[in-house]
């Protein structure tokens, strides 16, 4: 398989194509009224579950450290919303709770891990940073920044190499973007046109540290031009936007036109992390998104102009609080991993 | 009908803080996410946000007020009167976050459990280090002033690079934020950005940086968040930096220091949560230093920063907090590949570096009162060895173990048992035994955690054991 695509290039390689083909633009989804809803819900509940986490780690109940991704809803709703279980595969990094429940995987089994429970979705040996479903295609949860775009780009080997039409769908942030792996993956994913949304959550911090101050080229999308990686940047607020271009990445990569980046221009109301006092950003500006910009106020004000009424959305909002809070209770009534679970799944085989 | 708003855990660390400023004041309205006040913690000022929607019925505790425990109430927030009682679903506007509104009876009680600091056997590790006494090497006379090991790294570096414009200092997040960790706080103020820089995310190619700018010549501090992430680098660390001199035939240096965490810190999980000591102190070419004091930390990364070879500096984030004796000197450097007897004794021998010292030392007062006198022994320097030192220490006692906060296989535990067995035989009057983490990746979940973990109770039963007790 590598070895075609690398005749192709060679073929092509002494003039330069001036006009390679590029992804359409992409468009504001076209959601109908039931998906809009669905899109409320799931963001409505990673919004409470994050919340709830963090009331959880100021009561002691979370340790270490924990990402919370308020803010950034749409992006991964918006992405999720557009894969297949059971055929692609997602991979992310340590800010992942939001990922797994836009994935529809089980608010109670994400909290018991965040409360280092047996009922924990990695037995409670993972905690927040690292979770996994392989059966939902979900790849993790992983803690060293950038790590997941090489492992993602490894996932889409796989998609290729075995034939399944499987994508994978591979998320970083603006500080992984400066990672040198993540440069060493771009190269390969367009050699073999290996099927691989590269999608950018910049939400304009790493960490402390303003995407203006990390990256020569700010324009993150472009990052992957000089290996021939088509980019596009999409608002990151809009979940309709988001998948919008998610239906352009999948056409492109279902198409085997190898990887392709979008950018999500997004932003997170909490700190980098729960211990993080965020004094690197006024309080001004985070005003400014929760006020102006917040993905949730947006999808509840087009579903009203769609005719949904406040009740309804009420209704929505006492399903979610009551599922939040009935993981919270989950996650604090779960016992503890029984002693023995310190030495298993260290190997797989015994020798 | 009011609740309880209650002094919350902001850090990991956290037992109480300063209520530093309101942001609000009685009678006002507060929604999910409003920051309500301004709080220090023992790390940063951070925000405390409302969770629960109501208006601000009455503030307990004033702003400017130190030593708040966690827990203890700092206000009383009123739910918003019949709106709540009539509607429990949701308040007024839909946008509003409602999840958390403070109404129905049942949720009233879980929304105000009292916020404790979370369960991690980090902390039986640090009470083992609070619990001893630190008696630093220096001149009887010369005044000591309590500091932070956090401090007093700081001020090892600051006083550098004040003698010496070569010497900077690059990393992540040590200019404007003041170091992740807080270690290089004040340097950018100092200093300015050309000799306090911060780096993007970008772990291998600062490394490869600071080394290239090491063998033209310069002085570089690299700060790793913490080793985890030097992981990324570590080709640098060894193939470039630490095989020049010999590569070139002593041609070329590179004198640079690698400094940042190392080992367990609390509950964060497998992926930050290892001790290199052993990976770097196998390399030849490196020093490899892992103090354990405040005036260790201070007087070592001093001698680490002038050395003409690079220097792994392994700092531990559990000990950033913990005060010592620093001897006020104009200059206290102490030398590189020098072990130190924190405490003598005469029946064991007890060999640890880094936060296990503090973990030794607990033992040995335990061991005190059942009648063994043991000797601590912190090795400070793990490349090279100071191996005369516990040689000679087991010459005296005749009984040694090794108290190392990581794995035991291929550790530095392993090097001390092989050094007994080879050059120290025919003094030994029982095996070494070794307490070290348990051989798995550092699990989450507290109960976990805290049997992975050395504990003194282990290092106890070890020494008696070796003390056929």
């Amino acid at each position: 398989m590598a070895r075609s695509a690398k005749t192709k290039a060679a073929a092509s390689a002494a003039p330069q194509i001036p006009n390679r083909e590029r992804p359409a633009e992409p468009k504001r989804y076209k959601a109908t009224k039931d998906e809009l809803l669905q899109f409320y819900r799931e963001m409505l509940l990673i919004r409470r579950f994050e919340e709830r986490a963090g009331q959880l780690y100021g009561l002691g109940l979370i340790g270490g450290f924990c990402h919370l991704y308020i803010g950034q809803e749409a992006v991964a709703v918006g992405l999720q919303s557009a894969m297949t279980v059971g055929k692609d595969s997602v991979i992310t990094g340590y800010r992942d709770h939001g990922h797994m429940l836009a994935y529809g995987i089980d608010p109670k089994v994400i909290m018991a891990e965040l409360t280092g429970r047996a009922a924990g979705i990695s037995k409670g040996k993972g905690g927040s940073m690292h979770m996994f479903s392989v059966e939902h295609g979900f790849y993790g949860g992983h803690g060293i920044v950038g790590a997941q775009v090489s492992l993602g780009t490894g996932l889409a080997l796989k998609h290729k190499y075995s034939e399944d039409g499987g994508v994978c769908l591979t998320y970083f942030g603006d500080g992984a973007v400066n990672q040198g792996q993540v440069y060493e993956s771009f190269n390969m994913a367009q050699l073999w046109d290996l099927p691989v949304i590269y999608a950018i959550e910049n939400n304009k911090y790493a960490m402390g540290t303003s995407i203006e101050r990390s990256s020569s080229e700010p324009l993150l999308y472009k990052r992957g031009e000089s290996f021939r990686i088509p980019g596009i940047q999409v608002d990151g607020m809009d979940v309709l936007a988001v998948r919008g271009a998610a239906e352009v990445a999948l056409e492109w990569t279902r198409a085997g036109k190898g990887p392709i980046i979008i950018e999500f221009l997004t932003y997170r109301y909490r700190g980098h992390s729960m211990s993080d006092p965020a004094k690197y950003r006024s309080r001004e500006e985070v005003q400014d998104y929760r006020e102006h910009h917040d993905p949730i106020d947006r999808v509840s004000k087009e579903l009203e102009a769609m005719g949904v009424k406040e009740e309804e959305l009420k209704a929505i909002d006492k399903e979610i609080k009551d599922i939040v809070v009935e993981a919270a209770k989950f996650a604090e009534e779960a016992p503890e991993p029984d002693p023995g679970e310190l030495h298993t799944d260290v190997l797989v085989e015994t020798y | 009908m009011a609740t309880e708003l209650k002094m919350p855990a902001l850090s990991p660390t956290m037992e109480e803080g300063t209520l530093a400023k309101w942001l609000v004041k009685e009678g006002d309205d507060v929604k999910s996410g409003d920051i309500l006040a301004e709080i220090e913690t023992d790390k940063a000022t951070m925000e405390f946000e409302a969770v629960d929607e109501g208006k601000i019925a009455k503030i307990l505790v004033p702003e400017g007020t130190d030593g708040v425990k966690v827990g203890q109430p700092i206000a009383l927030l009123a739910a918003d009167g019949e709106a709540v009682s009539d509607a429990p679903a949701a308040p007024g506007k839909a946008e509003e976050p409602a999840a958390q509104a403070p109404q129905p009876a049942e949720q009233k009680e879980e929304a105000t459990p009292t916020p404790h600091v979370f369960e991690t056997a980090a902390r039986d590790l640090v009470a083992d280090v609070a619990n001893t006494v630190d008696e630093p090497e220096v001149l009887e006379g010369t005044p000591l002033v309590s500091t932070t090991v956090r401090e007093a790294l700081r001020d090892a570096m600051a006083e550098e690079m004040r003698k010496d414009d070569r010497v900077f200092v690059m990393g992540e997040e040590v200019a404007q934020y003041q170091g992740a960790y807080k270690v290089t706080q004040g340097l950018l103020d100092e200093f300015g950005p050309r000799r306090v820089i911060d780096t993007p995310i970008t772990e291998y190619g600062f490394a490869g940086l600071g080394s290239g700018a090491a063998m033209g010549g310069l002085r570089p501090i690299v700060e790793f968040m913490t080793f985890n992430f030097a992981m990324q680098a570590i080709d640098h660390i060894i193939n470039s930096a630490a095989k020049t001199n010999y590569m070139s035939g002593g041609q070329m240096r590179c004198p640079i220091v690698f400094r940042g965490p190392n080992g367990a810190a609390a509950r964060v999980g497998a992926q930050h949560s290892q001790n290199y000591g052993p990976w770097y102190a196998s390399v030849p070419g490196l020093i490899v230093i892992a103090p354990y004091s405040a005036s260790d930390a201070k007087g070592l990364l001093k001698a680490a920063i002038r050395s003409e070879d690079p220097v792994v500096f392994l700092e531990n984030e559990l000990l950033y907090g913990q005060h010592f004796d620093v001897p006020q000197m104009d200059d206290y450097v102490l030398p590189i590949g020098k072990a130190r007897i924190v405490r003598p004794g005469k029946d064991v021998t007890i060999v640890s570096y880094s936060i296990g010292v503090g973990v030794a030392l607990e033992a040995a007062q335990e061991l005190m009162g059942q009648g063994i006198n043991a000797e601590v022994i912190d090795l400070r320097t793990l490349r090279p060895l100071d191996k005369a030192t516990v040689l000679e220490s087991l010459k005296r006692t005749n009984r040694m173990i090794v108290v190392e906060e990581g794995w035991p296989t291929c550790s530095i535990s392993s090097e001390i048992i092989a050094i007994a067995m080879t050059e120290g035989f025919d003094d030994l009057d029982a095996p070494v035994l070794r307490v070290t983490n348990v051989d798995v990746p550092l699990p989450y979940a507290a109960n976990l955690e805290k049997l992975a973990l050395i504990k003194a109770s282990d290092v106890v039963e070890a020494a008696k054991a070796v003390c056929y007790r």
